[in-house]
């Protein structure tokens, strides 16, 4: 009589986590440009060295020209991603509640959603003026359509029977959008916070590209005119630092605010 | 204080226009501190008739009235409501931790936050909740998130105390025990309760008076009176006057039951 030993037969399927795999993928790329560089195959005019990126910034944080255009990128940044938010998440709620707002905001938006932000930022210039609000505002309204859609989404998806609850327990109008809706539409909102900063930084380098004289979309198309690669290469690194970090400090907020779900 | 179901009946009617009729000329009353079940086949409208009494769904005729409660409307410190709900699927808000839950329709009849945590400190002892207030829902097995529901409902003090299969979705044991729980909460209480259940021995073993509904359109067929003393216990369900009872209901539903599988 033989004997089979059972085995786990799912074992293929399991995910490992690779800690040593993620930081030799970054070392890796990092070195192999490196070595491009210095081989000299490749003029440094077309790819300068990590190195030279690094040394660049560094003189460039010492100058203080990084401060200044990092600042002058996160204030228009973080104003339009603001308003738009706001304004997103406020239209959001109106639309999903009130069965009027509905109906006036559902074809509105299916209309203006589609359209390229960017498009509009000429149309801005020519209502608001060249200056720093039609910046900030085709920011806002980059954020605005995907807030407003995420945030009316899910207020429709709140459970009605916790809304029963809430009624049933004396809610009334606003308690019922505060307390339930709200809460309810939480996870959808940092969805919809999460796609709007992807949408921001894209409009922000774009209108740093008009008429400004600082923000790191301005240091990017300047330097490219003057065939400055190294410093265009620190605007680029800056705009990834700025993606990541606006990433993790939504993460950071999402953690907080839905401490409650299961999955936390 | 007494409820009184006056010849409630409900159609409803969807959007393609097609009407359903869920309770046909209902009538009964409730007295105070009685503990009533309301007893049918599902999909014979008893949460319909709930939802009625608490106020969430009109009635298409008839109406309801609870005769000799306040009506003053208070708010704040002395708050009461007619009526509160604990619901079959529990509907805790995911969000709020159980005393924030419990403290739920406190915070909607304005009574301001230091009465509103003795309030819930009150009733989170009276249904085992203690040592578990700062847990999510989704923190507490299902047992514990009904008494979170039970608590929920004592704490605006309602005059009437809806229950609709609060126990159904727990498993068997823990329903025995919250069965039990629940009998002693009255007993201390002296809440009047219409407990709604599909289930003929939970009727029996808990209320005072077992009303039952025919299958959908619902009517009252009968309403029995459960003549088993209090307290009441487990080995009760051997005693003549429970085993009785039990077949009279039985007896009523069984055709409906019946009927209801072949549909
Ligand atoms: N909102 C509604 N619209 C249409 N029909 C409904 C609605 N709610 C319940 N019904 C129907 O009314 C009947 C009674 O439902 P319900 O009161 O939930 O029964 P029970 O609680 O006794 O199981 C069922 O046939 C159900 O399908
Ligand atoms: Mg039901």
């Amino acid at each position: 009589m033989t004997r089979l030993a059972v085995e786990d037969r799912t074992r293929f399927l399991i995910r490992r986590d690779h800690p040593w795999w993620r930081v030799l993928a970054v070392v890796g790329i990092l070195v192999v440009w490196e070595l491009f560089a210095r081989i000299g195959w490749v003029p440094v005019l077309f790819l300068p060295s990590p190195i030279g990126v690094l040394r660049e910034g560094a003189d460039m944080i010492v100058s203080g020209e990084i401060a200044m255009h990092v600042a002058a990128s996160l204030r228009r940044l973080v104003l339009g991603f603001a308003v738009g938010a706001a304004l997103g998440i406020s239209v959001g709620i109106a639309v999903g509640f009130f069965s009027i707002a509905e109906a006036v905001g559902t074809p509105v938006i299916a209309a203006t959603f589609p359209i390229p932000k960017i498009a509009l930022l000429p149309l801005l210039i020519l209502w608001l003026g060249i200056g720093e609000a039609s910046k900030v505002a085709v920011i806002a309204l980059g954020v605005f359509f995907p807030m407003a859609i995420n945030t009316y989404t899910g207020v429709r998806q709140a459970d009605p029977l916790l809304v029963r609850a809430a009624v049933a327990f004396g809610a009334r109008r606003w308690s019922v959008i505060r307390k339930v809706m709200l809460p309810s539409a939480l996870p959808m909102i940092f969805a919809g916070l999460r796609l709007g900063a992807g949408t921001a930084l894209l409009l922000l380098v774009a209108a740093e590209m008009i008429a400004v004289e600082s923000g790191i979309g301005f240091l990017v198309l300047h330097a490219g005119n003057l065939m400055q690669t190294t410093k265009l290469m620190v605007g680029i690194v800056l705009l990834s630092l700025l993606g990541v970090l606006s990433h993790w400090s939504l993460n950071r907020l999402e953690r907080v605010a839905i401490s409650w779900r299961q999955d936390h | 204080m007494r409820v009184v179901v006056d010849h409630v009946s409900k159609t409803y009617t969807d959007r393609g226009g097609r009407s359903v009729d869920a309770l046909r000329d209902v009538a009964f009353t409730v007295e105070a501190e009685e503990f009533v079940a309301l007893l049918g086949p599902s999909g014979c409208g008893k949460s319909t008739l709930l939802n009625v009494i608490a106020g969430l769904l009109a009635p298409t005729r008839g109406g309801v009235w609870f005769d000799g409660a306040r009506a003053d409307g208070a708010r704040g410190a002395n708050a009461r409501a007619l009526s509160a709900m604990v619901f079959q699927e529990f509907a805790l808000f995911p969000w709020r931790t159980a005393q924030k839950n419990i403290e739920f329709g406190l915070e909607e009849a304005g009574v301001p936050a230091a009465e509103r945590a003795t309030r819930a400190r009150h009733y989170i002892e009276l249904t085992g909740l203690a040592g578990f207030e700062t847990r999510y829902p989704h923190q507490l097995s299902g047992g514990m998130r009904q008494r979170v529901g039970i608590a929920r409902a004592l704490a605006v003090e309602p005059a009437v105390l809806l229950m609709d299969e609060p126990f159904s979705a727990l498993d068997a044991q823990t329903r025995q025990l919250m069965q039990e729980e629940l009998l002693g909460i009255w007993d201390r209480t002296r809440k009047t309760i219409l407990y709604v259940t599909h289930n003929i021995q939970e009727a029996v073993y808990m209320a005072d008076r077992v009303i039952v509904l025919s299958r959908r359109p619902g009517e009252v067929l009968a309403d029995v009176p459960i003549e088993l003393e209090r307290p009441r216990t487990e080995q009760m369900a051997g005693e003549p006057a429970f085993v009785q009872a039990a077949e009279r209901i039985w007896g009523l539903i069984k055709a409906q039951a019946w009927a209801a599988i072949a549909e």
